[in-house]
């Protein structure tokens, strides 16, 4: 393509224990972009979006084979550090997840455990900065002391993407993020995603058509573990290359 | 005909249970009836006194709660660590994790005079003599019965039901927020210590209740170990011996000179270790439920 490329994904096969779950699936993102991943339920698509920043290490009997390349580096080489590499390649889950205890603590948690900073004042800003960015700050600044878990549920998503914003990564995988969100909140989300997008690369998988069409600049069609279309989001959604493509856009499958 | 074996049933079921019931009430309250009649402060303050047939238990009592807190001190950090390698570390298929689960399944179902012998042999006398030999230069100090070693003894017998409750409550704690950690580029390590044990916590507290309310009644660990029949002063040091409650009770039942004398003492005695048995359980679930409430605050 020629123009900047931040992760490479080449010829990814992947297996949990002899279940094949993706084949052959290539695609390349761009830095600053939102990339958007749709496609019907066990297509593959969060095993993908999973297998970007390792997390399905975590599972037993999970391989790769192929290549995963971020800024070039080879994310799935024996000198890649893990703990590393998800600090620079951030997630927010399906359903918010904010960890039992202060808000305050909560986005503070990656910065502590990273060992970035220990000066309360400096700790102070970034919880500040970062609640900010997510659009949360006016809504909690004056509990950031209280539990999290009292926040609304809209609430506690954009706390776990101002946890993942405090470490500072430089891209974030989101996996359904609205899913479980009211409309309001949902737009909120997606407002928020495309002022992210100035300083992130964003990859989002999402059940939500329209919103792939709203947040995203590309999307990639997943069916049965294949990459079957990656497109500009617009020539994706308007003409369609593929005929399985057209038929999960207009609904008539899936 | 089957309306009458239904019937039936039911009736016999409702018996038994309101036996098991009376069977308690008749010991509650034959405990509480008879071993109030001598308690006073004095019996709960003092030490025995002729031959036990005066006096009070307070040397029994100080032990056995320092027995039960030395021994919880031992087998709480102990089975934490147990349980967290179980349910954060081991893989199910690995052999040593089998062996292991296999083998804590099997220590909750040894008996415990079993765990008595099994004390007085490794710990006193194997643990305890290198000891001496080592830091003594031969003397006898920790290679005889204790209060170290009963409570030692105690833990090992105690630790299944530390390991199986915690491990229970780490298995619980979902798997979104070890997720959620790990995505943020925290350690397993980190995780475990920041995120997993702090909601298990309640676990562990509910462990060591367990723990505390088998150790507190059980006789058989102490008997080769550390107990000792009478002592005149209060235990000050590890490798001092102790009075036991439990012991006391069996010392006052089968070896008195003077039954009728020593019989209001027996009763007092029981109805203390009761007490002190509840009260133990008490201040952990207490504690459990403030900390409950620390970690949704």
């Amino acid at each position: 393509m020629g123009s900047p490329v931040k992760i490479t994904v080449s010829g990814a096969n992947f297996f949990y224990g002899s279940n094949q779950a993706l084949h052959d699936v290539s695609m390349e993102i761009r830095p600053q972009f939102v990339t958007a991943l749709i496609g019907p339920s066990g297509c593959g698509k969060s095993t993908f979006l999973r297998s970007l920043n390792r997390m399905n290490d975590l599972i037993p009997g999970a391989r790769l084979e192929g290549k995963v390349e971020l800024d070039g580096e080879n994310v799935y080489s024996d000198s890649m550090d893990v703990i590393h590499l998800r600090r620079r390649v951030g997630m927010i889950f399906q359903k918010s997840n904010p960890f039992p205890m202060s808000s305050y603590d909560n986005v503070a948690y990656g910065v502590r455990v990273n060992g970035l900073t220990k000066k309360r004042i400096e700790l102070d800003e970034v919880v500040e900065k970062t609640l900010r960015a997510a659009a949360l700050w006016d809504e909690v600044k004056d509990r950031l002391h209280r539990s999290a878990m009292s926040l609304s549920g809209g609430q506690q998503q954009r706390l776990c993407i101002a946890r993942a914003l405090a470490v500072e990564p430089e891209v974030l995988l989101m996996d359904e993020p609205a899913s479980a969100l009211d409309p309001i909140s949902t737009a909120k989300i997606e407002e928020l995603i495309y002022d992210l997008k100035r300083t992130y690369t964003i990859i989002i998988v999402t059940h939500n058509m329209q919103q792939a069409a709203r947040v995203s600049d590309e999307t990639g069609f997943f069916l049965s573990g294949r990459l079957v279309e990656f497109n500009e989001t617009k020539k994706l959604f308007t003409a369609p290359r593929n005929r399985e493509t057209e038929d999960y856009i207009t609904g008539r499958f899936g | 005909m089957r309306k009458f074996v239904d019937r039936t049933f039911v009736v016999l079921s409702l018996a038994a249970t309101v036996i098991i019931l009376a069977i308690l009430f008749v010991i509650i309250g034959n405990i509480a009836y008879h071993g109030t009649e001598r308690l006073s402060w004095e019996f709960i303050t003092a030490a025995p006194e002729s031959g036990m047939t005066a006096g009070g238990i307070f040397p029994a009592i100080y032990g056995t709660v320092l027995l039960v807190l030395l021994m919880s001190l031992a087998a709480v950090p102990f089975g934490v660590l147990v349980a967290i390698y179980f349910a954060e570390y081991a893989r199910p298929e690995s052999r040593l994790y089998r062996w292991t689960r296999m083998a804590v399944n099997n220590l909750a179902g040894v008996p415990s005079i079993v765990f008595g012998l099994f004390g007085l042999g490794f710990f006193v006398q194997s643990i305890g003599k290198a000891i001496d030999r080592a830091a003594y230069s031969g003397r006898l100090v920790y290679a005889q019965p204790s209060i170290l070693w009963a409570a030692m003894t105690m833990a090992v017998l105690t630790l299944p039901v530390v390991i199986i409750t915690v491990e229970e409550t780490l298995r619980a704690v979902p798997r979104d927020y070890r997720e959620a950690s790990l995505a943020l580029g925290a350690t397993k390590l980190q995780t475990i210590f920041r995120v997993v044990l702090p909601q298990a916590w309640s676990g562990v507290m509910t462990g060591a209740i367990l723990a505390i309310s088998r150790g507190a009644g059980e006789v058989a660990p102490v008997l080769f170990t550390g107990a000792a029949y009478f002592l005149p002063r209060l235990p000050s040091h590890p490798a001092d011996q102790f009075m036991h409650l439990g012991y006391h009770i069996w010392v006052l039942t089968t070896q008195s000179t003077n039954v009728e004398a020593t019989k209001p003492l027996l009763y007092s005695t029981v109805f203390v270790l009761v007490v002190l048995t509840f009260l133990l359980n008490i201040t952990a679930i207490l504690i459990r439920n403030r900390m409950r409430k620390w970690a949704v605050r």
